[in-house]
């Protein structure tokens, strides 16, 4: 029974040889896109950074929805909460840690 | 439940690389006179491996098409393919490793190679353990077919396979991309 509902929960959503397709695509196009601006600059060093955090921001989105097939539906709902929960901590940890020790660099620096 | 419990390891795992992004960010302009990111990255060869990490995600949908369809042969076949993508991948990274560390630029010589080996290190043990995983779960495919519990084994491998391409993303982003820049 418990074996029953684990396979029903792991075959909800589990895409389709085009949903892959679509998420090996746009993967390849947002991967190609940021290695070739850094490869050949041509833009402002301060653009170039911000488009290619910008891209991999979007296809770490793209993985989540078209591989790791992260949806609303009621099956994923346990997922997507967690997964908010953790990004969440993710930003805590990270945003406060820079912030705290570049504070600390830049308070030494001006003494 | 069992792919929902993996799933809860993985957002584990995440705070795991978050930590190490973190160390690796507030290090990355400790050079200590030793070489920068923009001296030791070659792009086109991480291209190339991000390329067999690529490929090799797509391969493993594959394999799980063919999975909730009933193929065997199929699914050992898309593994075996995903496999080859992974190992490729591990084995660049082994010669990237070993050409630093020959150059003297080992994860003694900065604060930036000591965070860069952490957070790519530990990486490539991730991507190491699902290659292990993958082997042992072709073997029993192979052996017991495509059981229920073959299912929900593949399953988990899956998501551990595709979170370990998403944190490649933000590694060849943040390291090597912001690194080089």
């Amino acid at each position: 029974m418990a074996n029953a509902h684990d396979n029903h929960h792991a075959e909800a959503g589990h895409g389709s040889v085009k949903s892959y397709m679509i998420g090996f695509v746009l993967s390849v196009i947002l991967t190609a896109i940021p290695f070739g601006l850094v490869m050949y600059p041509s833009l402002p060093k301060n653009l170039t950074v911000m488009i290619v955090v910008a891209l991999a921001a979007i296809q770490v989105v793209v993985h989540l929805a078209y591989f790791l097939h992260m949806d609303r539906t009621p099956a994923q709902r346990s997922n997507l909460t967690t997964f908010l929960f953790t990004a969440l901590v993710i930003a805590l940890l990270v945003g406060l840690s820079l912030w705290i020790m570049f504070s600390i660099h830049t308070s030494m620096m001006a003494k | 439940m069992t792919v929902f419990g993996f799933w809860l390891y993985l957002m584990t795992d995440c705070i795991l690389f978050a930590s190490l992004f973190a160390t690796y960010a507030v290090l990355s302009g400790s050079f200590a006179g030793g070489p920068s990111g923009h001296d030791i990255f070659e792009l086109p060869f991480v291209a190339v491996e991000t390329g067999l990490l690529l490929l090799s995600s797509i391969t493993f949908g594959f394999a799980m098409l063919q999975m909730f369809k009933g193929n065997k042969g199929a699914v050992l076949g898309w593994l075996a393919v995903t496999f080859l993508f992974g190992a490729g991948f591990i084995a660049m990274e082994v010669y990237e490793f070993q050409h630093l560390i020959g150059e003297g630029f080992g994860p003694q010589r900065s604060g930036f190679l000591s965070g860069f080996f952490a957070l790519v290190g530990t990486h490539g043990l991730h991507v190491t353990t699902g290659l292990i995983w993958m082997a042992i779960l072709m073997y029993q495919l192979n052996k017991h077919g495509i059981t229920p519990t073959a299912k929900t084994r593949m399953s988990c491998l899956s998501l551990f396979w595709h979170f370990l391409d998403v944190v490649w993303i933000c590694v060849f982003t943040v390291v090597y991309l912001l690194g080089v820049l």
